[in-house]
């Protein structure tokens, strides 16, 4: 069970907005990368000489590049709209943690270098220095920030608290002051090319076993292939699927769909992984370096669509940034949006009545649908805004019986972060990920109480992982956060193929 | 006398000329700045007219903050309409003849005027009354808060209490526009009302009154949500593609 060292927030009916409390997560920060995980990504192994400098002319690089955060950083009015939009505000109470609160801590930064009345008059407008003391604030609080872009839906001009933090990391970065968590990671992409560091060869044996393990459930032959050159499709899904609960009951869930689909597909050793943290450290390039591998891998194993499992802000960096960053996407087959969410790809298949189910199958279970963040607020799917929120539902109804949503205000484009997203998985951040789940985990206890809810369906790794690790804080056991793609697996009725009645004599074939 | 006419001329030439350079200045800055990724702020319209509906929604009604906060929408909204109203009422002083839309919105335009006054109120209360909303607050928003509230009780007092001759005072700005400097009365309230009007055009440019050209290229708010079908590459950004 899980023990913690620092107070449990309780849960409460509905979110209260708590007293500011300054300074109450100052101490929050997470490892710092050492040097062997800076240098793989073109970054300083420790804090240079010069930083204050490189850090000020990085920051107007970074002016000069996104015109998101150049009109940020002048147009804020504190109206306070976002000051009590944030989960870890709501969760911790530390002012710094409002998203104007995290915003202007670069802002005063922003105004001291580069504005005329910060320059003349910094008392007057809040402007200070970059000090070791502002550095060392940037360090905690901008990696107290899940670029969940809930602020940025209540902000009358749509100011991102993530494009900030982004920039902010990515100047930290610049100067030496990485995040272990996040620049390690990237660097096993490099190397291996996935999150978690799993070689091919112990991929391949995931996927055979769990083809034996389907086999014997069911007793029917559903494929689980990578590296098939010629495969119609290539599916691109988080590392985490090939690794544990419950991720991987997703993976399952779409082996059966494009088994039933009967189409083609294969998933690849090189681009082993869904998600790209050079999003979440800000870096353009980095995240360029990762996405080329799903078009080296599309280009070599001759696929035709590319699809992407469960996973948030993969999503997002595949909807938005793909075609951006690896495209363009002419070798592929035109007729299909590149890249599809395996949500759109199932959705469809139940639209055409291609896929049968036994909806009883799930009768165990009352599920709510959690909206991740960053396939809420930063992508979409199908073709009308907001087949994010209709698409995985819609497919929910199909293989449930009993689903509830939870609080309107805590769903769809105003959804709660898990706690754990933008690059904050990890052990060192733990008090900061169980406060920061506290507005989502009140609105879920609510219906738990309500409505008798017993499991909250995800579509994301982050989201999967975090909510498993901080339920038992909160007195929830860590399997009632389940894969979408579960309800579907183990709601679909398979067709057997002709192989299935004499399972001993079945060759691989690679 | 004559300097006091003089001053403000000058006074007035000057604001005007840092108002429009400064605008154009930031303006030029903001649309040379490339926006290399999309990023809207999702569900978000997928043709370019529904981002012209929707920066319209924006615009004038404030859409996103009422979603945010009620009482500082409730607040905004009036302080912003009011003072749209107020500057309606004022361009008589600045053409002529005076267009007849004009004519009609001057009784709406003191109506106004006590709307943005009473916003200001509520929005400057917020400062002291919400703990968050105080723990952001600086010197400056003060200030400026203060500098509109002054300018809006100076002219409800010429209005309501001390009337001030604005026949005179519109041959005064008429008479900028051809160099041509009129007599300004030297009304101390009048004087007073003008000097800090001046001064807000001058911060203007330098200060959060940015959020007005600041909004329209917000790129959360006005990029179109197309990124599959169509590609979206800033100049920058594609040399990195070796291709
Ligand atoms: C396109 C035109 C404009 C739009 C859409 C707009 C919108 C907004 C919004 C949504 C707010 C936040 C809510 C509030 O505090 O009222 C705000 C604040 C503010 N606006 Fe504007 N505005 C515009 C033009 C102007 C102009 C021309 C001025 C003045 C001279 C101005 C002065 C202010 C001030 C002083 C605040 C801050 C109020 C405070 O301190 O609480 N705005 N504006
Ligand atoms: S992006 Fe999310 S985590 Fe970051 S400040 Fe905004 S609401 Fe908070
Ligand atoms: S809602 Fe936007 S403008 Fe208002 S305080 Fe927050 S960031 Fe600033």
């Amino acid at each position: 069970m899980a023990k913690a060292t620092f107070k449990v927030p309780d849960l409460t009916q509905y979110t209260e907005v708590p007293a500011i409390q300054p300074g109450a997560m100052a101490h929050s920060q997470p490892f710092i990368a050492k040097a062997e995980f800076q240098e793989p990504l073109g970054y300083p192994g420790e804090l240079v000489e010069n930083w204050q400098e490189r850090a000020i002319e990085k920051m107007g690089e970074l002016l000069g590049k996104y015109r998101s955060l150049r009109v940020y950083m002048d147009a804020c009015v504190k109206c306070g709209a976002c000051t009590d939009k944030c989960h870890y505000f709501l969760g911790t109470a530390d002012p710094k943690n409002m998203p104007v609160g995290r915003q202007d801590l670069m802002r005063k930064v922003y105004r001291r270098y580069f504005t005329l009345a910060g320059k003349l008059f910094p008392k007057l407008v809040g402007a200070e220095d970059f000090t070791k003391e502002v550095l060392d604030d940037w360090y905690s609080y901008f990696h107290q920030c899940s670029q969940c872009r809930r602020c940025s839906v209540f902000c009358p001009y749509g100011i991102d608290t993530a494009e900030i933090s982004m920039a902010a990391r990515e100047i930290m970065d610049a100067i030496g002051v990485g995040q272990k968590y996040c620049n390690e990671i990237i660097g096993k992409v490099y190397k291996v090319g996935n999150n978690l560091g799993l070689p091919g060869p112990a991929l391949i044996d995931t996927l055979e076993g769990l083809e034996e393990d389907v086999y014997d459930d069911t007793g029917v032959r559903v494929r689980y292939p990578i590296d098939q050159e010629g495969a119609e499709i290539l599916l691109v899904t988080p590392s985490a699927d090939f690794f544990a609960e419950p991720h991987v009951d997703g993976l399952i869930g779409y082996g059966k769909v494009f088994h039933e689909a009967g189409i083609s597909w294969t998933l690849s050793t090189h681009a082993s992984e869904a998600a790209n943290f050079g999003m979440f450290i800000g870096s353009y390039e980095n995240m360029h370096r990762v996405a080329q591998r799903i078009r080296e891998a599309a280009i070599k194993l001759k696929v035709k669509r590319i699809v992407f499992g469960e996973c948030g802000h993969a999503w997002r960096v595949a909807y938005s940034f793909l075609n951006t960053l690896a495209g363009p996407w002419d070798f592929l087959d035109p007729r299909y949006p590149v890249p599809q969410h395996i949500c759109e790809f199932t959705y469809e298949l139940i639209q055409q009545g291609k896929l049968k189910f036994d909806k009883s199958e799930n009768d165990d279970k009352v599920l709510t649908y959690h909206d991740s963040c960053n396939v809420a607020r930063a992508s979409r799917m199908g073709n009308v805004p907001g087949g994010q929120f209709e698409i995985p539902r819609a497919i929910i109804r199909a293989t449930c019986n009993n689903f509830y949503d939870m609080d309107e205000d805590t769903i769809r484009d105003r959804t709660f972060c898990c706690g754990g997203g933008g690059g904050l998985l990890t052990d060192d951040l733990m008090e900061l990920r169980v406060k920061g789940a506290k507005p989502r985990l009140d609105a879920l206890n609510n219906v738990i109480q309500e409505k008798g809810v017993t499991h909250m369906a995800a579509i994301c790794a982050i989201c999967k992982t975090q909510f498993s690790k901080v339920f038992p804080y909160y007195g929830l056991e860590m399997d009632q956060i389940i894969s979408l793609h579960q309800l579907v697996g183990d709601a679909i009725v398979l067709t057997p193929g002709p192989e299935d009645d004499e399972p001993d004599d079945d060759d691989d074939d690679d | 006398m004559a300097f006091l006419t003089n001053f403000y001329a000058f006074l007035f030439y000057f604001a005007a000329c840092v108002l429009v350079a400064g605008l154009a200045r930031k303006i030029i800055q903001y649309a040379l700045t490339p926006a290399p990724l999309k990023i809207p702020t999702t569900p978000a319209p997928t043709t370019q007219r529904g981002v012209v509906l929707r920066m319209m929604r924006e615009v004038v009604l404030f859409e996103s903050l009422f979603r945010g906060n009620k009482w500082t929408w409730i607040f905004g909204w009036m302080f912003h309409f009011g003072l749209f109203l107020v500057t309606l009422r004022h361009l008589r002083y600045f053409i002529d003849p005076v267009w007849f839309p004009i004519q009609l919105v001057q009784p709406f335009g003191i109506y106004g005027g006590i709307a943005m006054v009473v916003g200001l109120a509520g929005l400057w209360a917020r400062r002291f009354l919400v703990d968050r909303v105080k723990y952001i607050t600086s010197t400056s928003d003060h200030l400026i808060l203060g500098l509109l509230v002054a300018i809006g009780c100076t002219g409800l007092l010429m209005k309501f209490v001390f009337h001030v001759d604005v026949v005179e005072i519109k041959t005064f700005f008429l008479g900028l526009y051809s160099y041509d400097i009129q007599p300004l009365p030297a009304d101390p309230l009048l004087l007073l009302h003008l000097l800090l009007v001046a001064l807000l055009m001058i911060i203007f440019p330098y200060s959060k009154l940015l959020h007005m050209p600041g909004l329209f290229f917000s790129p959360t708010r006005n990029q179109v949500d197309n990124p599959r079908e169509q590609r979206h590459i800033a100049p920058w950004a594609s040399k990195l593609e070796q291709r």
